[in-house]
């Protein structure tokens, strides 16, 4: 494999993608979401559920179908963001996705990787009732459910 | 590797062809440009770029109303390109060729400044699951605000329409628009139009026809075909982006209603009422993209110089070869009608392996492919994927290409093993 394919396609996302962390559904969940990005046809739902004291994120789960990079982002922001609180992962900062992921993206590939993200934090405002921040904003609108 | 049908027409040489590109002098990732996406836009000859930039060098100034040597000179060329389009597409007079942005400008000119006055309840919309979204979207939206219906012929399980439905689709009011493409864009489909015409004025509709993949692939007659309105994209058959053209029937552009107003398209303008100008002017509001439309005249004559025919059966023969050599990848699924009908569009998708995954690593082996949905979400409905993945061929395309876009698909089959 030459370089460029090893850099984006490297192990760890790969492995993200066949072998997805917190892949499947949580009935009843506390938030959740539904995000799309309509270039691409990639499609992710997102499920919370909260501890005792309401905002500790318990359990996180995500299903949907799209391409690697957003599919192994999203597997990538469930191991982030378990154990959490709603307030810090709603502001969380997207360089610390990107980080994870650990490798440059086009401005094409930058939205497959956002949208897990995204969905995430517009699960959890709407969930908590607060505004949608800007940059969000309409995002909700796409919701399919 | 390379086994090609033979051919009745003159064949073109895409090796020497290719020289008049300088896109072609690149490598991409250290590799050859393999740049399978000219259903998206095509390459410029140098040609074009050559008669563009003379424009500007000794010839420019606005066009029309100046009465000094330069503004004549720039009203000639843009006449002359006028004229080229005429011929190219045989219409009848130049005074019907209408200059536009792209072809979807085209399209919603007819659909506003012919739609709005015309579609009321009861009427209908006739498209086909097979449009792009700009031949889709403005009917949808015209329809919506005239309260007329909307309806699709569908597609059969080859990727052709199935005109069998026609009276099924359309037994629930009058039908006043039929609005089909030449060639698909998405699967390659070439469909009936001269048929389809025909059956549109017998129910007493206009028949509007987007010929966006058609101008470039193969021979337009537009008189023969019978269609009421034609819109074609200059960027697709070697021009630049920014001049397009829209041909209508005089009767019916005299009829209608402008689309854009303001400048240049006046005959009188006074506080109480404005009055509007001549065809094709009435439809060309502000300044025309002078430059533009000269390169594309100039596409004309590059392309009339190579030969539609030999174009288009250089492009039947890539596409043959395309299908037999992408068959060959394991997991493939290949979408549209076979070969012999089909323009040099080859629509498929690799295992379940996302479009956007399967173009990205061809990228970095310097292959250039399409993959999404094409601005044809009612058709990937149908096909019941989210995207696809598109090869797209023009007169410059060499079967290396395609071997190049085979291999690098084993490539993308070892990532993802």
């Amino acid at each position: 494999m030459d370089a460029g394919l090893e850099s984006l396609y490297r192990e760890v996302i790969l492995d993200h993608y066949k072998n997805p962390r917190g892949h499947g559904v949580i009935e009843d969940a506390d938030a959740e979401a539904e995000g799309q990005n309509p270039l691409c046809g990639d499609e992710v739902s997102i499920y919370v559920e909260f501890g005792e004291d309401g905002e500790t994120i318990d359990e996180v789960k995500f299903s949907g179908r799209g391409c690697a990079i957003s599919q192994a982002a999203t597997s990538m922001l469930m191991e982030m963001t378990k154990g959490r609180t709603a307030d810090e992962v709603a502001a969380l900062d997207k360089e610390e996705l990107l980080a994870e992921i650990g490798v440059p993206l086009t401005p094409v590939r930058l939205k497959c990787a956002m949208l897990g993200l995204t969905t995430l934090k517009v699960a959890l405002h709407k969930a908590k009732g607060t505004p949608l921040p800007e940059g969000l904003a309409g995002f909700d609108e796409l919701d399919l459910s | 590797m390379i086994e090609m049908a033979t051919s009745a027409v003159t064949k073109l040489d895409a090796h020497v062809l290719r020289r008049d590109f300088p896109i072609f002098e690149q490598e991409i990732h250290g590799k050859p440009l393999a740049f399978l996406d000219s259903a998206a836009s095509s390459q410029k000859p140098r040609q074009v770029l050559d008669a563009m930039t003379e424009f500007y060098e000794t010839s420019y100034a606005n066009v029309h109303r100046g009465v000094y040597v330069l503004a004549e000179r720039a009203t000639e060329a843009l006449e002359h390109a006028r004229e080229r389009v005429r011929t190219f597409l045989n219409a009848p007079d130049a005074r019907e060729v209408i200059f536009t942005r792209n072809a979807t400008e085209g399209i919603n000119l007819v659909a506003y400044a012919w739609g709005l006055s015309n579609l009321g309840p009861g009427d209908l919309v006739v498209v086909t699951e097979l449009e792009h979204h700009s031949n889709f979207v403005p009917w949808q939206f015209i329809a919506g605000k005239t309260g007329a219906g909307l309806r699709m012929i569908p597609l059969d399980e080859q990727g052709e329409l199935d005109l069998s439905t026609l009276d099924e689709v359309t037994r629930d009011g009058r039908v006043k628009v039929v609005a089909t493409n030449l060639i698909s864009n998405s699967l390659g489909t070439i469909n009936p139009v001269a048929k389809l015409a025909e059956w549109a004025h017998a129910q007493g509709a206009i028949y509007v026809c987007d010929a966006a993949q058609g101008a470039p692939h193969t021979k337009i007659d537009l008189q023969a075909l019978g269609v009421d309105f034609l819109a074609i994209s200059g960027h697709k058959m070697c021009g630049p982006s920014g001049a397009s053209a829209l041909w209508g029937r005089t009767e019916l552009l005299l009829a209608m209603d402008p689309f854009l107003t303001g400048g240049h398209m006046i005959s009188s303008v006074r506080l109480e009422k404005t009055t509007w100008g001549e065809l094709p002017h009435k439809f060309e509001a502000g300044t025309a993209p002078m430059a533009e439309a000269v390169g594309l005249g100039a596409a004309i004559d590059y392309l009339e110089g190579v030969g539609l025919d030999a174009i288009e059966a250089h492009e039947h023969e890539l596409a043959a070869y395309a299908l037999g050599r992408l068959a060959e990848v394991p997991g493939i699924k290949l979408y549209g009608p076979p070969a012999d009908r089909r323009a040099g569009i080859v629509s498929f998708n690799l295992e379940d392996i996302h479009p956007h995954d399967v173009a990205q690593i061809l990228d970095l082996q310097g292959v250039a492919i399409r993959a999404g949905h094409h601005c044809c979400q009612p058709l990937m409905h149908k096909l019941g994927v989210a995207a696809t993945n598109r090869a797209s061929f023009y007169l410059y395309t060499i079967p290396e290409e395609i071997d190049q876009l085979v291999d690098g698909l084993h490539a993308v089959r070892k990532v993802f093993a």
